[in-house]
């Protein structure tokens, strides 16, 4: 024993060593690149030749690897697009997982340079924490979610109700504005997490299940019987969630704006991916000849090819069709456009003309 | 008076009488029960409730482990197989396989790797756990930290190389100053190492890693399982040598070794060691130049080794207080210097007394190896939480995986334990 102590030590020491040469090389490669951070973050993703994109460790619907290994989902679709638009190439992205907790820092740092993370958009992210916030690409909201079987169509026919919320959460605070606003009395089950949350509601100790409405929609798709319970069409709080990148660099925070707003455009305008590659010959519509780069130099602006857009939009399509795909009715999640349809249609989607 | 004689009985048994079984009820399993079941009253009616807990629990999970189901694509279609009948969807496990082991960024024709590395590693931790093997393998031992990485990692085999270079120079170096004292060939040896890993890393050119015969892998595609061993190994195996140091270090006379050692032990049992994983994964970033990122794989082993250096030191350093005093002076008196007597006489002695607490640590640490989730690290948990439960297909699978998991760790940590009672039992030497 004493002898194999001994040559264990040994054996220790030479990993010790070895991991100290690792670090050191780390450590030059560091000091290297450094030099190379100086360039503007466009110059950097095509040079690198890859776009480094913060998205979630998983969220139902927004993003997730398959059995693949290969990310889906509503979030990633953005991210897929702006590597099209920038290097032309939909899977030239480095999907660089984050939590809650890490998301800020990995932005802040430069180790990524776009974050596609159902943020958000709030004052104090956007002015203290010196980010950017190019748009919203998805409206969210705290949402009720309750029985069929209950027959309540409106959340103002909860009166007296019992509901399941998460205690010390925002939602908290919404919804005794709500029910002191209207009027109505409600009883509240205080609950520490989502998933006991799942677990109280559906064994009947509460009446409403309340928190936001994609989560409510991600929660129900869980159920064995999902067809059992409805989302009521009340939303009572604004969660703005889209995409994001550091303050400083606008020549970046116009690529990530613009191609969600191509996305957005193009399904106001009726570019979708069956039809794009007969749209791009050129049609008697000069915004969207300006958009697919036929008329216009609108890309060279951007610092990007004038097909950028066109190489955004032919990965998933416009807009509403990467919903429909991700998260729209047709998938298990089911959430409706509301909220998220375009402005003709009574939504909340408002792109700036491509002029 | 002649009616003893051989003739007047009818009969005489000649040979004995073989033994007959013993009554049913003194032997055997029904001895057995009566003796540790039903021996009083009290106990027995202990039994017949314990029993009935026991038929409680199995009644209900054994069905539902039994009739799982293993071959669907998700979790709707669990729920069609099953029709209502509550069983498990282990599908997930089958369909998941990979991600669960590898995590889901490791290329997968190149699984192989990590795998032969995995086998490897029995045989390279053989001579180590069992000290009766030829010392011969110890051969093994020491070069596989640098096979393991190489298949691991991948990228261009002059790194490992390179790195091994460094560590038989510094051990040549060692070996020729040593002799001379050791402080000396200590640090002439870490001299030499360096030497050679700055020359080489000059020779090395920048796109080495392109069209090498094992694909390079970068530290963000590990995952999975594999993520826990690795961490776990790495950590456990650098761990024991610096809290070795660091228990002697803080017994030194010296006092500037000896109060570097006592604040380092201090300072680090005294933070949560997801507060170090944070600023391994958060903080650092801020200390570099911007878009550059350390791996992130190395920031971690470093702080977890920290923790747990610090934890072992202090268990090493009850081994070394519980000697006798008598053990110190007889080093002495034999005119050992401070090298031999710790080496040949104290250590031994104060190591197999930690044994038990050493062990305890490292059960704990590669329990702990799965904090690295919150840090955005894939292992088996982060894969779970995160992209499994996550999927549309899988979203509400949580006691198959997680009891997959449970298993996992399990396996592991019991035979850790069982390793060191054997080691305990074969290294008692006092008197019994």
């Amino acid at each position: 024993m004493r002898r194999s102590n001994r040559q264990n030590m040994a054996v220790y020491q030479e990993e010790v060593r070895m991991k100290k040469s690792v670090f050191l090389g780390a450590l030059s490669v560091a000091g290297v690149a450094a030099g190379v951070a100086a360039a503007g973050t466009l110059d950097d993703v095509k040079a690198r030749g890859t776009l480094n994109c913060g998205v979630t460790t998983g969220l139902v619907g927004f993003a997730a690897p398959d059995a693949n290994g290969e990310w889906n989902g509503f979030d990633v679709a953005v991210c897929r697009a702006v590597a099209a638009a920038v290097l032309g190439d939909p899977t030239a992205v480095e999907f660089v997982p984050t939590t809650g907790k890490t998301r800020f820092t990995a932005l802040a740092s430069g180790e990524i340079d776009m974050l596609a993370r159902n943020t958000t958009w709030t004052f104090s992210r956007d002015v203290d924490l010196k980010f950017t916030f190019v748009g919203v690409n998805y409206y969210d909201g705290q949402g009720f979610m309750v029985p069929k079987e209950l027959g309540v169509s409106s959340a103002t026919e909860l009166d007296g109700a019992t509901v399941c919320i998460q205690t010390g959460t925002t939602t908290e605070l919404n919804l005794a504005d709500y029910f002191r606003a209207n009027n109505i009395s409600y009883e509240p089950v205080p609950i520490e997490t989502n998933a006991e949350a799942q677990q109280q509601y559906l064994a009947g100790a509460c009446d409403v299940f309340t928190t936001d409405a994609s989560g409510l929609a991600a929660t129900r798709a869980t159920f064995e019987a999902p067809g059992d319970h409805v989302l009521l069409p009340e939303i009572i709080s604004k969660e703005p969630l889209g995409p994001l990148v550091r303050h400083g660099d606008n020549e970046w925070g116009d690529v990530v704006r613009w191609t969600l707003n191509a996305l957005i455009t193009a399904e106001e305008l009726g570019v979708t991916s069956a039809n794009i590659g007969e749209m791009a010959s050129g049609t008697n519509n000069p915004e969207i000849n300006r958009l697919l780069g036929t008329e216009g130099t609108l890309g060279e602006m951007l610092g990007l090819d004038a097909d950028w857009a066109m190489k955004a939009l032919s990965v998933s399509g416009n807009y509403g069709e990467i919903f429909e795909a991700t998260i729209g009715e047709s998938t298990p999640i089911g959430l409706a456009r509301g909220l998220n349809a375009q402005w003709t249609e009574g939504g909340l989607l408002y792109s700036p003309p491509f002029r | 008076m002649s009616d003893t004689s051989a003739n007047s009985v009818a009969f005489v048994r000649t040979e004995t009488v073989p033994p007959s079984p013993p009554p049913f009820s003194t032997t055997g399993p029904v001895k057995w029960a009566k003796d540790n079941l039903f021996s009083t009253p009290l106990y027995s009616l202990l039994t017949i409730v314990a029993a009935y807990f026991i038929y409680l629990i199995l009644s209900s999970t054994l069905p539902w482990i039994l009739s799982g189901v293993w071959t669907t694509s998700s979790l709707a279609e669990c729920r069609e197989v099953l029709d209502g009948v509550s069983a498990a969807c282990f599908s997930v496990l089958t369909e998941r396989w990979n991600q669960l082991i590898f995590g889901f960024k490791y290329p997968a024709d190149q699984y192989w790797r990590p795998s032969l590395a995995f086998l490897v590693f029995f045989a390279a931790v053989a001579p180590v756990l069992f000290y009766k093997l030829p010392r011969k393998l110890l051969i093994i031992t020491a070069l596989f930290p640098f096979v393991a990485y190489y298949l691991i990692w991948g990228g261009t085999i002059l790194t490992p190389i390179l790195a091994l270079a460094g560590v038989v120079a510094g051990y040549v170096v060692y070996g020729r100053l040593v002799a001379g004292s050791f402080a000396a060939g200590f640090f002439g040896g870490i001299a030499a190492a360096f030497v050679i890993w700055t020359i080489g890393g000059w020779i090395i050119p920048d796109n080495a890693n392109e069209g090498a015969w094992l694909s390079a892998v970068p530290s963000r595609d590990l995952g999975g399982f594999m993520l826990n061993m690795m961490l776990g190994v790495t950590c456990v195996s650098l761990s024991v040598p610096l809290g070795i140091a660091l228990a002697l270090g803080r017994q030194s006379d010296m006092p500037l070794i000896k109060w570097i050692c006592v604040i380092f032990i201090e300072f680090i049992r005294g933070v949560p060691l997801i507060t170090l994983l944070f600023v391994a994964s958060v903080m650092l970033a801020y200390f570099f130049p911007p878009g550059t990122t350390t791996d992130l794989f190395l920031r971690v082993v470093i702080m977890i080794t920290m923790f747990s250096a610090a934890y072992i030191a202090e268990v090493i350093r009850g081994g070394l207080a519980a000697l006798p005093r008598g053990q110190y002076e007889a080093a002495d008196s034999l005119g050992l210097d401070y090298a031999q007597a710790m080496r040949l006489i104290i250590l031994p002695q104060a190591l197999k007394i930690s044994i038990p607490g050493i062990v305890n640590v490292a059960v704990g640490l590669f329990k702990d190896t799965t904090l690295v989730s919150v840090i955005s690290m894939f292992d088996l948990l982060g894969m779970i939480r995160g992209p499994i439960l996550a999927s549309t297909e899988w979203n509400g699978v949580y006691w198959e995986l997680l009891g997959f998991a449970a298993l996992l760790f399990f396996v592991v940590c019991y035979g850790i334990s069982q390793y060191s009672q054997w080691l305990e039992r074969q290294l008692a030497t006092d008197h019994r």
